[in-house]
């Protein structure tokens, strides 16, 4: 099993730490993994993306030419990866921004992660509603090792912060 | 310490080894993309009670370090082409003055300013010294988060006993991503006490002890530049190191590469031996001393053998493959840089074309 992964959004959206999340609950898995970041000289708003591989043997390249896996969180990472996923690949998208349609022989997953994660109450975890949705389709990793990993990471932070990530990553994916 | 595994970038990987190894002293001035590396020792050293310096720029820091190593302590820079180009000089003297200290360069695109893309573009400046005058630092090139870390003791440990300058060559994709990385209990710090007979430690009750790069009475520079020379003989002699894969049988085709080249290189090579294609795979670990010995056991084993030469930038290693086969066989290269890496297929369709 290999399983590569393109995330893809603005700087903000908390790209990086979805891939994070998932590459920590791979590794917890005992699995191979890979993350690369990618981003602009720019911060918020400026172009993000990481790739993750995970995989059951050694893994080569953490770069990525064709993912079978692209997440998309805004429309101008769609323009940009449109072309970097394989035949019969699996494309989730933020249907909140991301306007455009994507013609191809792909299995497409279209959610309002932005509408969801702020009718939950903060912006900001629309990432955490797109990574559990990816959880529950391809199961590459478990949704308790993903919430094991959150949980880890909101430590030392203010309570709520696991509490309103496990609604998000749960979301869309019952 | 328990054995633990965490997930981590190989420039957190990098300043974690060098702490691990007993790294005593840090200067450094902030670039993309080693930045995590810095960062990391900026918090690390600190709570360690070790010396942390942001200095006010690359110049500063590696002169700094020159000063740190004279006076005996385990000490590093690091920085990212751009910066290690300035660093030029510093290094030259520490190499001058025999000090030991060890440098990390994560390279990314050249020349000038560049970009912040991942490449391989400073061999020529790391192994073939880089600053004025005829010394040699020596390179090791990890190629995984773990080595990286495990790189750092190698390091220190080489900068103490030939006392001479250590290069870490990276490049962005390795300083950025993140792997997995055991940390296995050690009692390393112990070894680093070592004594340092030379250091300027302060001479009362003993002689002077002089750290200098400057011999102007006749004949001391020659006399000193020899000694050097003897020196990396034994280096070159003692220390070359290679990681080699199907290299027990003949092969028609060994692909080389270092570094993160060398892991899309590896998959390359599996994915070619699986349509049954004869190929063999050497990395170099230590790019100064080259591992010149095992080209010339691999052509004797079949003189038809072709080399493909992989890197991130337009053919330096190349040069050094091409010294150590000889003319004894063909040497291909195939090379992207500036931003570009070169794809599993990209090297699959060449091998084959060749």
């Amino acid at each position: 099993m290999t399983e590569r992964i393109i995330i893809a959004g603005a700087g903000g959206q908390g790209i990086m730490i979805m891939g994070k999340v998932l590459a920590e609950a791979a590794m917890r898995e005992n699995k191979f993994v890979t993350w690369l970041p990618c981003y602009g000289a720019e911060v918020r708003g400026g172009t993000a993306y990481c790739m993750v591989t995970v995989a059951d043997k050694e893994i080569g390249s953490p770069w990525i030419d064709l993912a079978d896996t692209l997440i998309i969180m805004n429309n101008p990472s769609l323009l940009r990866f449109k072309n970097r996923v394989k035949n019969k690949g699996f494309v989730i998208l933020n249907s909140s921004l991301v306007k455009d349609s994507l013609k191809g022989n792909f299995l497409i997953l279209k959610h309002d992660f932005s509408d969801i994660a702020s009718r939950l109450g903060n912006i900001k975890i629309a990432n955490m509603a797109a990574l559990g949705a990816y959880a529950a389709k391809k199961k590459t990793v478990k949704m308790a090792t993903l919430l094991e990993v959150i949980r880890n990471m909101a430590k030392g932070y203010k309570q709520e912060l696991f509490g309103i990530n496990k609604l998000a990553l749960l979301s869309v994916s019952k | 310490m328990v054995k633990k595994k965490i997930l981590i970038t190989g420039n957190e990987a990098l300043a974690e080894g060098a702490i691990q190894a007993g790294c005593l002293f840090y200067a450094g001035y902030p670039i993309t993309p080693q930045n995590e590396l810095i960062a990391c020792m900026s918090k690390r050293m600190i709570e360690m009670g070790r010396v942390f310096i942001q200095a006010e720029s690359e110049l500063a820091a590696i002169n700094m370090v020159y000063g740190a190593s004279a006076a005996g302590a385990r000490s590093m820079t690091s920085s990212s082409s751009p910066g290690v180009s300035l660093k030029q000089e510093g290094i030259s003297y520490l190499a001058g003055a025999e000090l030991p200290c060890v440098i990390v360069n994560i390279m990314r695109g050249g020349p000038g300013l560049g970009n912040i893309a991942p490449a391989q573009s400073d061999y020529f400046q790391a192994t073939r010294g880089g600053g004025h005058g005829d010394y040699r630092c020596i390179v090791l090139s990890p190629s995984s988060v773990q080595e990286a870390y495990e790189h750092m003791f190698k390091a220190f440990d080489l900068a103490d006993k030939y006392h001479i300058p250590v290069i870490v060559l990276g490049d962005g994709m390795l300083g950025q991503m993140m792997e997995p990385l055991i940390i296995k209990p050690t009692n390393h710090e112990s070894q680093t006490k070592n004594q340092k007979p030379w250091a300027l430690t302060g001479c009362k009750g003993r002689k002077p002890n002089v750290v200098k790069s400057f011999f102007m009475a006749e004949g001391d520079l020659e006399k000193f530049n020899l000694k050097l020379q003897d020196k990396y003989r034994e280096i070159e002699n003692k220390e070359a190191r290679y990681e080699g894969l199907f290299l027990d049988q003949a092969q028609e085709l060994i692909m080389v590469a270092y570094g993160s080249m060398a892991r899309i290189a590896k998959q390359a090579l599996l994915n070619l031996r699986d349509k049954k294609l004869k190929a063999g795979f050497i990395r170099p670990i230590t790019l100064w001393p080259f591992p010149k010995e095992i080209f010339g056991q691999v052509v004797r084993k079949n003189p038809k053998v072709k080399f493909l030469v992989l890197e991130m930038s337009y053919g330096q290693m190349v040069e050094d493959v091409k010294l150590a086969v000889n003319g004894r066989a063909v040497v291909e290269f195939l090379g992207r840089s500036g931003g570009g890496i070169l794809s599993e297929d990209e090297i699959i369709k060449y091998a084959k074309s060749i």
